[in-house]
């Protein structure tokens, strides 16, 4: 008692408590709480700038491969090496390989550089012959065997240039790298700024990044995304097809009719575990049931389809059945009200109601499903692939590689060169991502109903 | 694709099923469809399914079966010394297949009558010859017995679709009319067309189960294999992994799995702190609108594939460690190291971390944060002392998730951590771990009786039970240690 009373009213004996003026204690306490605050700034702001730092980078890195060093001079197409018999016979003229063609490109490039007087310096013409793309020559055939009345004519083409001439225009190769270089000789560098200054040699739009196929390890150049692309959208079509019915159908049993029993439980648990298996898993299982077991062609997109949809199921299955609760129960019980049978109720109220739902999720399922690579590696998309696949049905089977499979094949060459196609096949894959997630978020805005 | 044309004759079929059904019931009801016990749709429908779904059910019989019939259809026109053993006769009808469908090829592109193919003798054409130029190749020259073999399986395959083209349409047909008998007006169509469809729906959902039961079998039963071929203890306790396509192959487990637990261990420091810290600003400090932006914006980490994740790892993040950190510090000199892996994953799992946190953390109830308040708390003491606290069983459950998915993440690992197996401390080592060695093994040319392809399904049944086991765990904690609010 004592103790309290003399504690109470000694004003001298101990500093003034107020909640006014913050003692030591509250100053210490606020600087704490100031700096958990931080934590959490500084938390957010490492992961934003993170993934800003990576998206920066590979659009840093990758927009170069929609651009490429092109070669323009014009080429006489001399007959009598590409029509040796003169008689302007598709199938006779078909049997001059593209070595033909590239002695005419490279006779013709020679009389170009003779023409614009371009001094080859130190350059023997075979370097210079060297600075076409490898895969010039199969273009050109191409170009003429699908129209033979340029036999005979000098035409003006743009080829592409060898992969390391456009890594110097794009500052990859420089005459430091190009000395220790087996593939590119300083001389060929310096005749490229010769050419750049007669205006034959430029950077140009490369939309063919989008549609020629993949190309051996000497051309990167020349490698595209057509086979990945059309791979990837044949997987889409399929997952599409096989796995957003089945996943909605298994929802609305689930939701709607299945009794809460032993097996009802078992299910439950299972699409909860599947969810969670590792992707590489659903590979082993492509691998074990569809390839070995069932026989299904390897690399094909039928057989990528099948695995992806077994691994996006659970995601549609989930997002599918919280769309239907999210349903009210008064929608149910008007409809049963007025004599709908349960399966009328679910099919004319339940589910065209939960539809903007359900779309929302398949969507961003198949947005998941689009970029999943690990499993695509296990059955063999990550082949070497440079045929497009067939059309629908036959080509389902058809060997194929998809988007994120070709950025890590791309990824896994040693030439610097398919590091920046791997990077502009990235930014391909986000634009699709992209698309995808905002079509899905303006389905959700444009649709989503509060009860 | 006689399957296709099967497929769209009997959706001709059951459309002409619909129509009839409807038709039928209609008039027999006069005309009058409030005498009908459904409504007249449901009659359509009931016919449509009655022809369809007893002739898909045998076409997909069918297709199971067919192959097995003739299989042993063409084993007995086969020498006995061919089919002696199991190995043999796989080899040998797979040389008759090959060669089956390389005349199938041969006539459809017009190289060869159909008389021609069934008429051929390796007496008078060399038939490989033949077939290269039509752009088949074949392993070896064609033997008599093959070719005849093969002409035998052209012909019962022939045989055998067009039988069963005319008994699946039949059974369709036969379907439709008994249907269309059974059409009056009370019959209750509605409630077999929706008995059909609750079976169907049941069906579908299944396919869970049925997935499970795959990855299970298909793991088991080629790591039952592996285990033959391969001691127990040697690959749960070696130390050594060094697979040797010679033979000889040491394949042992213990290496794979350090690294797997260190990358694993690494990537938790990084996403647990940023992730948790990242939830508690969001849900007990942000403003709505802040709030609004932020939450989606590090969701997208999440929408990114993996694939662009080990992209940086192998270009930025790697080189990056190796030149700041690894090299000034005599830690080594790899790109690719655990490190590396390790902090990239972390990345990857911080939005997982701080959504599943965000949501425990908001289910907190208010009166817990008021009562804190109350006593004069300041916001980071309630946190620390109240919040946190109620929220663990849940914060745990996701950090153990999340280490889950570290432990089966693959592309970045494979990008980023390297392929040496080894046992060190050194972070900035190369190391590897069990989803890059399922990979490894299972890429490129395999071949599934060695151990050192069927390593891959012991690693891959490993891993399952070890990702499994932790999202068991974790549910496990959130249920038994859950805070129960009213």
């Amino acid at each position: 008692m004592t103790d309290l009373s003399a504690a109470g009213s000694s004003p001298l004996g101990r500093t003034r408590r107020s909640i006014l003026i913050a003692s030591p204690e509250m100053k210490r306490r606020n600087r704490v709480e100031a700096r958990f605050k931080y934590y959490g700034i500084a938390a957010i702001a490492v992961s934003l700038a993170i993934l800003a730092l990576m998206l920066f980078i590979i659009v840093r890195d990758g927009t170069s491969a929609f651009v490429q060093a092109k070669l323009t001079f014009p080429v006489t197409l001399d007959a009598s090496v590409l029509d040796p018999k003169g008689n302007g016979n598709r199938d006779e003229m078909a049997k001059v390989t593209t070595i033909g063609y590239g002695k005419v490109l490279t006779a013709s490039f020679l009389a170009a550089l003779q023409a614009k007087g371009i001094d080859l310096g130190e350059a023997s013409e075979k370097d210079a012959a060297a600075m076409i793309s490898k895969d010039a020559p199969g273009q050109l055939r191409a170009q003429v065997l699908a129209d033979p009345s340029l036999l005979g004519k000098t035409i003006e083409v743009t080829v592409l240039a060898g992969g390391r001439i456009d890594g110097y225009l794009k500052g990859r190769v420089t005459m430091d790298t190009a000395q220790r270089d087996g593939n590119v000789t300083p001389e060929q560098l310096v005749l490229a700024d010769k050419l750049i200054a007669a205006g034959m040699l430029a950077k140009k739009l490369n939309l063919q990044f989008l549609t020629l196929p993949d190309a051996s390890d000497q051309r990167p150049e020349a490698a595209g995304l057509g086979v990945a692309l059309v791979g990837s959208l044949y997987m889409m079509l399929m997952v599409a097809v096989m796995c957003v019915p089945v996943g909605v159908a298994a929802s609305i049993y689930l939701e709607e009719f299945a009794p809460k029993n032993r097996w009802t439980d078992l299910i439950e648990v299972n699409i909860a575990n599947l969810a969670a298996v590792p992707s590489i898993v659903f590979g082993i299982l492509g691998l074990a049931v569809f390839i070995n077991f069932m026989e299904f062609p390897q690399s094909s997109s039928l057989v990528g389809a099948l695995v992806i949809s077994l691994m996006t199921m659970p995601t549609i299955i989930i997002a599918t059945r919280s769309a239907i609760k999210a349903v009210p129960p008064s929608i149910r019980d008007a409809a049963l009200g007025v004599g709908a049978s349960r399966m009328q109720t679910v099919f004319h109220h339940v589910l065209p109601l939960a539809m903007p739902g359900i779309l929302t999720g398949a969507i961003l399922g198949l947005a998941s499903a689009l970029g999943e690579t690990a499993p695509l590696l296990l059955i063999g998309m990550v082949a070497f692939v440079d045929n497009y696949p067939g059309a629908p049905l036959d080509g389902f089977g058809d060997p194929a590689t998809a988007l994120p499979v070709q950025v890590y094949s791309w990824a896994s060459r040693s030439d610097p060169a398919f590091i920046e196609r791997s990077n502009g096949a990235i930014i391909v894959l986000l634009v699709f991502l992209l698309i995808m997630n905002v079509s899905a978020i303006l389905l959700r805005r444009k649709f989503e109903r509060r009860w | 694709m006689t399957v296709l044309l099967l497929l769209l004759i009997l959706a001709a079929i059951a459309a002409a099923g619909f129509v009839l059904g409807r038709r039928r019931a209609l008039a027999r009801a006069g005309g009058n469809p409030k005498l009908l016990h459904s409504l007249p749709a449901y009659y359509g429908w009931h016919a449509a399914l009655m022809s369809l779904l007893p002739a898909v059910l045998l076409m997909i019989l069918w297709v199971i079966a067919q192959p097995i019939i003739v299989q042993r259809a063409v084993t007995d026109t086969l020498p006995a010394a061919m089919t002696a053993d199991p190995t043999a006769l796989e080899l040998t009808m797979a040389d008759v297949r090959r060669l089956a469908a390389g005349l199938d090829a041969a006539v459809a592109g017009g190289q060869m009558t159909e008389n021609e193919a069934s008429m051929l003798r390796t007496e008078f054409t060399d038939v490989r010859d033949k077939l290269a130029r039509v752009g088949v190749a074949l392993g070896s020259a064609v033997t008599h017995d093959v070719l005849s073999a093969a002409q035998e399986y052209r012909e019962i395959t022939a045989q055998f679709a067009l039988w069963r083209m005319i008994v699946v349409i039949a059974v369709a047909v036969l379907g439709l009319i008994y249907a269309l008998a059974v059409t009056k007006p009370d019959l209750w169509a509605r409630n077999r067309v929706e008995r059909v469809m609750l079976g169907l729906l049941m069906l579908a959902s299944t396919i869970a189960i049925l997935t499970t039961v795959g990855i299970i079998w298909s793991l088991f039963s080629e790591s039952v294999n592996f285990f033959r071929q391969y001691p127990f203890t040697e690959f749960f306790f070696g130390l050594t992994w060094s697979p040797n396509f010679r033979g000889g192959s040491q394949l042992g487990f213990l290496p794979l799995l350090w690294g797997t637990l260190y990358i694993t261990l690494i990537s938790m420091v990084v996403a647990v702190p940023l992730g948790l810290f990242a939830a508690i600003y969001l849900a007990e400090y942000a403003s709505k609108r802040v709030r609004a932006w932020v939450k989606p914006l590090i969701e997208v980490i999440a929408g990114i594939p993996t694939v662009v994740f080990g992209l940086f790892a192998l270009i930025t993040v790697g080189p990056f460690l190796r030149d700041y950190f690894a090299q000034p510090l005599g830690l080594g000199n790899s790109g690719s190291s655990v490190m590396t892996a390790g902090i990239v994953i972390g990345i990857l799992n911080i939005p997982f971390i701080s959504s599943l946190s965000d949501d425990i953390i908001n289910s907190v109830p208010q009166s817990l944060r008021d009562g804190s308040f109350g006593i004069g708390a300041t916001k980071s003491e309630t946190v620390k002392q109240v919040i946190l606290p109620a929220a663990l069983p849940g914060i745990m459950g996701a950090v153990l998730m999340a280490a889950s998915r570290a432990i089966g993440e693959t592309m970045i690992v494979t990008m980023g951590a390297g392929a040496a197996a080894k046992l060190s401390l050194n972070p900035f080592e190369a190391m590897t771990t069990m989803t890059v060695k399922i990979v490894g093994q299972l890429t490129g040319d395999t071949d599934f009786a060695a151990p050192e392809t069927l390593v891959a399904f012991a690693l891959g049944i490993t891993l399952f039970v070890i990702t499994l086991g932790l999202n068991v765990f974790a549910l496990w904690i959130v249920r038994t240690y859950r805070e129960q609010y009213e």
